[in-house]
């Protein structure tokens, strides 16, 4: 065979790898390569939406990180949620889909009702949370005070927001229930028969049997609950307006975070930057902050599985 | 040749990413067209887009009542009506431009002219003002004047206003003794204290409500009485320096603390019915003095409560008693679309429906909201209750103030406002150093806007 078939041969093969990937890289270039790069060239410039973009070099980084006020108290309450609110919902997801598939009888009825939350749209399960949690009026606090319990101001108070949310995200947890469910009725039986054998306790039998074999679902249910975290935009958008009392009419502006930001988060920055402030240099910087951290999450927990599904092996 | 095919791949995606970067910047680079040289037409036939954001019932009736006198004083002009518009679409729309955008706008939020003015996003009417004749600084009363504009550049017009005054139950007034409405803030507060009954740990009966997530209590409004500057000459914050904003602030913690502190009134108010529903709490008589504006008044009386509704202007500072009477003004706004390729119809539009006195009567008459034209003010069509009398004085009166227009829109305000919050409650106690603090912020946000 001559260099030159050869050339126009391997060009050929190429060019047909290249037809069958295409989808995947028009997909990547469209909905990846062109926002990413769009992303990093606005950060270095001031666009307001209207006039030409002009550069302004590190001006929109050192706002952000030195002179908004809101940057460091939305950082903060992402990763609030990304850490404790992420761990409570895989913890209570798991602890659920444990106790449904112990059931014996009534497991659908079960299954159907912690499910249900899960479907409620979000905007809707805020509103009537912070109907629940008013501390002025609300059922839960008339109860705690009934029993002789101090009603904290949920919604209303800075302490108390993020782990009113958190009870909220809790509660929607269905989900992660059915994955955890799905995941513990694969285990091998016999797995579980031979640890008895070997005279292994209930907790034995947890730690050295059950997890092993679902630790990839956890891992998932990590991965896919820090990326939520770390979006989470309508809840404490949505608890923060209600509980403030401010409905978005005639003349209201932005109230960031109610109360005191604690119910802030970098997703609501970028929204309020860009399309509020037409600040659209300085939302390009809050949303490459945030595509980093979810990298740098992603790819940590990514090495930890690693070790995990070695463990598990 | 396994090797081999990702590396092409890996060019190729170079290659598509890197196009699509320099498609980028070339898309990115495009500007808005010149304001001042609309060039179409207004005497042929056409049709222009109007989007609003009134939505009630009423409103929207009331919408398309001015509408249809328009299209009958100009039989050409067609207008195509779009309601419930929020301030976000609008800005949207107002970006993307195409031919399903709207021609005119209007906001409720005055904050926003600065943002729409600097970033050439609605047009600059001056050139329009100019051509037919007519001077907006006799047209409009003065603060409305004011807030539709920003260093000049008029690229809005007020489309009815809101006042802000003083809402009082009169029976809960004679049942504690007091004979007429409080004129300066001392009375006002000794009167919120008689007014005030408590029942375990709340209220059975407030006399006002002073916390800044109180509605309409919010920082501008009660700022609006002390007539603050807001920014000196060169356009820096003298919100550390002018004594109004001290005063305000100061005044509101009294109030806070001397209604019974902080923690209790947010439970009270927490527990509140919602702002625009039937249980608003002055309607309930949980409340006995609301600052409100002009609005409540049709509101309170639907809701038919069981006392006898007051109003009057919002009290003054003492030192500042010769100007009682004024109040906060803001309003509804209309603009003209930039990206609008019908101008000169448009502003046949909004020229209708801002400045011809029977149209603006009549929609305020239709909507219960303050005329924005002086003659509109004074004229014997309008239709009212005769307390709403005492808006109507409030937006005519000379020293009743406005919040200037920014470039960044009402960030100012916002930062005003966080610190408002941080003082009421006590997570603040050095104001001075607060407000210095706040003062920087807001130059330091204009300087990043610009």
């Amino acid at each position: 065979m001559s260099a030159l078939t050869l050339r126009t041969k391997r060009r050929r093969s190429a060019l047909r790898t290249l037809a069958f990937l295409s989808p995947w890289l028009i997909g990547f270039a469209v909905f990846f390569a062109y926002p990413m790069i769009s992303t990093v060239y606005f950060s270095f410039m001031h666009y307001d939406g209207f006039k030409p973009p002009t550069w302004s070099g590190t001006k929109n980084w050192t706002y952000v990180f030195e002179s908004y006020p809101f940057f460091w108290p939305a950082l903060r309450n992402t990763l609030w949620l990304v850490v404790i609110m992420v761990t409570l919902r895989v913890l209570f997801g798991l602890g659920i889909g444990m106790l449904i598939t112990k059931i014996k009888t009534g497991t659908g009825v079960f299954r159907t009702l912690f499910y249900l939350p899960y479907l409620a749209p979000p905007v809707a399960a805020t509103m009537a949370f912070a109907f629940l949690l008013n501390p002025g009026t609300g059922p839960v606090n008339s109860i705690l005070e009934k029993i002789g319990i101090p009603a904290p101001g949920w919604f209303n108070d800075p302490n108390w927001s993020k782990p009113a949310l958190t009870l909220m995200f809790l509660w929607g947890v269905g989900d992660l229930m059915v994955i955890f469910m799905a995941a513990l009725l694969d285990v091998p039986k016999e797995q579980y028969e031979a640890a008895e054998l070997d005279g292994a306790s209930a907790w034995q039998r947890f730690r050295f049997v059950t997890l092993p074999n679902i630790s990839p679902i956890i891992m998932f249910a990590v991965v896919t609950g820090v990326i939520a975290a770390m979006q989470c935009y309508t809840q404490p958008l949505v608890a923060g307006k209600v509980a403030s009392g401010v409905i978005q009419g005639a003349g209201t502006m932005f109230e960031p975070g109610y109360p005191e930001h604690s119910t802030l988060t970098l997703p609501q920055l970028v929204y309020n930057l860009g399309f509020q402030r037409f600040d659209y240099g300085s939302a390009c910087v809050v949303a490459l902050v945030l595509f980093a951290l979810s990298m740098a999450f992603t790819a940590l927990l990514m090495r930890r599985r690693g070790g995990l599904i070695q463990a598990g092996d | 040749m396994s090797a081999r095919i990702p590396d092409v791949a890996r060019k190729a995606a170079f290659a598509l990413t890197a196009s699509t970067a320099l498609l980028l910047s070339t898309t990115a680079c495009t500007g808005q067209a010149s304001s001042s040289g609309a060039s179409d037409d207004a005497s042929k036939e056409q049709t222009i887009t109007f989007w609003h954001a009134w939505s009630a019932p009423n409103e929207v009736k009331a919408v398309k009542a001015l509408v249809a006198g328009f299209e009958k004083a100009h039989p050409n002009i067609h207008v195509n009506v779009v309601g419930n518009m929020t301030d976000d679409k609008i800005n949207q729309a107002l970006r993307a431009g195409g031919s399903k955008a709207p021609d005119v706008i209007s906001s409720f939020t005055t904050n926003n002219v600065g943002k729409f003015c600097s970033s050439g996003a609605l047009v600059d009417l001056n050139p329009f003002f100019k051509k037919s004749g007519i001077d907006p600084n006799t047209t409009f009363p003065k603060a409305m004047n004011e807030y539709t504009q920003y260093q000049l550049d008029r690229c809005a017009v007020p489309l009815l206003g809101d006042a802000y005054g003083l809402y009082y139950n009169k029976t809960a007034f004679k049942k504690a003794g007091i004979t007429s409405p409080p004129k300066t803030w001392t009375e006002f507060e000794a009167d919120a204290k008689k007014l005030t009954i408590t029942q375990g740990g709340t209220y059975k009966q407030l006399g006002f409500m002073p916390d800044y997530h109180g509605w309409e209590t919010t920082t501008e409004h009660y700022l609006g009485q002390f007539s603050p500057t807001y920014f000196d000459k060169s356009g820096k914050s003298t919100i550390a320096t002018d004594p109004a904003v001290t005063d305000a602030l100061t005044l509101q913690k009294k109030l806070v603390d001397g209604l019974g502190g902080f923690t209790k009134l947010e439970k009270f108010r927490s527990g509140l019915g919602d702002e625009w529903g039937p249980k608003h709490p002055f309607q309930t008589g949980q409340v006995a003095m609301q600052l409100d504006g002009e609005w409540r008044l049709g509101m309170a009386l639907d809701a038919k409560p069981d006392f006898e509704i007051g109003v009057a202007p919002l009290p003054v500072p003492d030192d500042q008693a010769d100007q009682y009477g004024k109040g906060y003004i803001t309003g509804t706004i209309a603009g003209i679309a930039a990206t609008s390729k019908k101008q000169n119809a448009a502003w046949e539009f909004v020229k209708y429906i801002t400045t011809d006195t029977d149209a603006v009567v009549d929609f305020s008459n239709a909507i219960h909201n303050v005329p924005s034209t002086l003659d509109a003010l004074k004229s014997p069509k309008l239709k009212y209750d005769p307390r709403f009398k005492t808006f109507l004085d409030i937006a005519a009166n000379p020293n009743s103030t406005s919040s200037p227009a920014s470039v960044n829109g009402g960030v100012y305000l916002t930062t005003i406002q966080q610190l408002g919050y941080d003082y009421e409650s006590g997570k603040l106690t050095d104001l001075q150093a607060g407000l210095k603090k706040a003062a920087a912020q807001i130059d330091t946000d204009i300087a990043q806007a610009k």
